[in-house]
């Protein structure tokens, strides 16, 4: 064994997986999970819990699957996170935890997301729940969305135990989790569902098609229906389009359609009620791992794929493992450019995209080179279906009905990021509502601050 | 879940029905819509409100066969359920925020088509609880097709029904009703149009030319409703609207309806398959030119 570098992980293969929505990854098994954890040295002073933003205690847990008491090392880990199997699999574990790993420096840096993805993936199977709470408090808190901040803050306030009930404004527990991971990256039965209810088993409950804001406001929440606190989790928003000719013609979705349709909606399967378009040839414009979502759920309906990004390979901020699994199933990368119009036939349907070269210039605000029109260069890429996967906008349907909420200029939720509290007394927030879109694990770390947050506010009160 | 309380058919592809949904009926006002899904296979079908009864608890829906998923909710009776009743959802009719007094000022014309006499109820049932009588004019293709004629009478000022073919009231398109009464003498302050794209965008193209400012109640492609995925987004003055958040109701002048009826086609041919494989199963092998099969 080479100890410069990770036990390869098992996957399907490219060409295979490329027709079906089963899991691309493999995972360990024990016996791999045990020499894969035997790289890691112990730091001391570990630089790996400091990379991952709900602190779970990695030496600790890895010492566990080293001595192959798995079930140990998942009790460990479920003292700081509520969705190990999830972030095994989702989480950007190269610019976090292993990132930092002191192994990185030489060689590769222990497998750390695939060991947590082990542990949470063997206690699943052999059936062991984390630990609820022994005493109850008897106060009550609100939590909107069921996403990944969501489901955090309650399970740990639940822990606490606080009587927590979970409003979701959609059919199905999960957020982006349920809509916008696909299957092959996240299932949704085996793992998604199991976690939810490992939430569950800790008291909380989750209502199902509530829309806060709507339905019922958060000072309704708060008056009339006896909540002592609030946490709001509610997600990015609105997808974001460029703004350039032709974005409303037939064929031209938002990633977060497509991916709805196709993932909550199971619109990938042959008998859902649900339709989705299945183009010919595909471009997905955008470099984040929603692009790659749509782009590799396009290519297994069966579409030729292109992704169309402005910046050169280097800045796109996809997982690196993402990037790589889309190539390797076929996916076409047009970088380094930018549309410009999409095309229309006289029917109103997408006919092309016509698409500028791009160079990169001096570095902007973000730090990242500035991508600059090279002149002349127009081209059109020849296509019968356009997904754009350029963001979200905040959703404005909580912050406009709850008086006192601040929201910043780009209309995102404020909140103290050391404990989630809003300008609103008992409300917090955490996650994409306040950060603009990011991370699983992000969100997940702004759930788990903002609990703290709210047990410090009940219990001084 | 959320149960049907009530169900009525009101023509050969409408449907009526009453469903327990509490926190919907708490605080939805004319104007806003719902989503509902009748089981775990469910596709989300967007209805617009009916009516409500807040200490019942109680929402009515109307919805038309439009396609599989319409059809396969038929199948529900008194006492089932539906899996999901999620809303209110989208803004509440402008009215229903302006100054009370201001209101009763103003001569108020309601144009509803064809299963858009639903949406239009509860609008002028909550002008009539305000005191003002508005007048509507409801139009269908013939007299056997023609819905909530008796519940329209009691809360309207004046109703005006009109057939395409004649068999019942006036005669003609609502276009032709909307010219004969201002012809006749009629002047209204602001028109509320809701039918089918196509009997909207006419009904605007008239009114644009009479002066006379006009709402209009669109009903694109949605799948959560709550401003997530952006199938619904129409060109309004140019500008990109998503009906579920913005909308649904829009000023009708501005109102792109090329572009909003081209994207309502958008996913036809799927529905025709759907039908299909609903009505004939497995006996559909291909050659219908709907499908590639």
């Amino acid at each position: 064994m080479d100890v410069l570098k990770k036990v390869p992980v098992r996957e399907q293969d490219a060409k295979v997986r490329a027709t079906n929505f089963e899991e691309v990854c493999l995972g360990y098994n024990m016996e791999e999970a045990m020499e894969e954890a035997s790289r890691c040295i112990g730091c001391k002073n570990a630089q790996c819990i400091k990379g991952c933003p709900v602190a779970i205690d990695i030496p600790g847990f890895i010492e566990k699957v080293k001595g192959g008491d798995i079930e140990a090392a998942y009790q460990v880990i479920s003292k700081s996170s509520a969705l190990p199997a999830v972030c095994g699999r989702v989480c950007p574990q190269e610019s976090q935890c292993e990132g930092k790993c002191i192994r990185g420096i030489k060689g590769e840096p222990v497998s750390i997301g695939k060991l947590e993805r082990f542990t949470a993936d063997w206690a699943r199977e052999n059936g062991i729940v984390p630990e609820g709470a022994k005493e109850k408090r008897g106060k009550k808190i609100a939590v909107i969305g069921s996403g990944p901040a969501g489901l955090t803050c309650a399970g740990d306030l639940a822990r606490m135990g606080y009587e927590v009930t979970i409003f979701e404004a959609l059919h199905e527990a999960g957020g982006v989790l349920v809509y916008g991971i696909p299957e092959f990256r996240l299932p949704k039965e085996n793992v998604v569902q199991k976690e939810i209810e490992n939430v569950r088993a800790l008291g909380v409950k989750i209502e199902t098609d509530v829309v806060i804001g709507k339905a019922v406001t958060i000072d309704e929440l708060m008056k009339e229906e006896g909540f002592d606190a609030v946490f709001i989790g509610s997600g990015a928003g609105l997808p974001k389009f460029m703004g350039i000719p032709g974005e409303n013609a037939n064929g031209v979705f938002s990633a977060n359609e497509y991916l709805t349709r196709s993932n909550l909606m199971k619109a990938f399967k042959e008998d859902s009620n649900t339709p989705i378009m299945k183009g010919k040839k595909v471009a997905v414009v955008g470099g984040g791992n929603v692009a790659m979502d749509a782009a590799r759920t396009a290519l297994r309906l069966g579409s030729e794929v292109y992704i169309v990004y402005r910046r050169s390979e280097e800045e796109l901020p996809a997982r690196v493992e993402e990037v790589h699994h889309a190539k390797e199933e076929g996916i076409i990368f047009h970088l380094l450019t930018n549309p410009v119009e999409i095309l229309v036939d006289d029917k109103g349907w997408v006919s092309g995209i016509k698409c500028v070269r791009m160079e990169l210039g001096e570095p902007d605000e973000s730090g990242r080179r500035r991508p600059v029109v090279i002149p002349g260069s127009e081209y059109v890429i020849d296509v019968d279906t356009v997904i754009m996967a350029l963001g979200t906008s905040p959703n404005p349907l909580i912050s406009s009905t709850t008086e006192g909420l601040a929201t910043n200029r780009w209309k995102c939720i404020v909140a103290d990021e050391e404990n989630g509290a809003t300008s609103k007394e008992g409300v917090y927030a955490g996650g994409d509502a306040v950060t603009g879109a990011a991370t699983v694990i992000l969100a997940m770390g702004a759930g788990k601050s903002a609990a703290q947050g709210i047990h410090e506010y009940l219990s001084g009160r | 879940m959320f149960k049907i309380l009530e169900k009525a058919q009101l023509n050969n592809t409408i449907y009526k029905m009453v469903v327990s949904a509490k926190r919907v009926a708490k605080n939805c006002l004319p104007g806003q819509f719902v989503i509902v899904r009748m089981d775990d296979d469910g596709e989300r079908i967007p209805l617009t409100i009916c009516d409500y009864d807040r200490e019942a608890g109680t929402v009515t829906i109307v919805f038309q066969i439009v396609g599989a998923e319409t059809k396969r909710m038929t199948a529900l009776e008194e006492g089932d359920c539906f899996r999901d009743f999620v809303g209110p959802l989208g803004r509440p009719s402008e009215l229903c925020e302006e100054d009370i007094e201001s209101l009763r000022k103003k001569k108020i014309l309601f144009v509803a088509g064809g299963v858009g006499t639903a949406p239009v109820y509860p609008q002028v049932k909550w002008l009539g609880e305000q005191g003002v009588a508005a007048d509507v004019i409801v139009g269908a293709k013939t007299k056997d097709i023609l819905i909530m004629e008796e519940e329209m009478k009691a809360v309207a000022g004046n109703l005006y029904i009109t057939t395409d073919d004649g068999s019942y009231g006036r005669s003609g398109m609502v276009t032709k009703v909307i010219q004969d009464l201002v012809e006749e003498g009629k002047q209204y302050d602001v028109c509320i149009a809701i039918g089918p794209m196509i009997m909207m965008k006419f009904v605007c193209k008239l009114t644009k030319e009479l002066n006379l400012p006009t709402v209009v109640s669109l009903n694109p492609i949605m799948v959560d409703g709550t401003g997530m995925c952006g199938a619904c987004r129409v060109l309004v003055g140019g500008e990109v609207k998503f009906a579920c958040v913005d909308g649904p109701e829009f000023d009708g002048h501005l109102v792109d309806f090329d572009n909003a009826m081209k994207r309502q086609q958008q996913y036809k041919t799927e529905e025709g398959r759907a039908m299909l494989r609903l009505e004939e199963g497995d006996t559909h092998h291909g050659g219908c030119g709907n499908c590639n099969e």
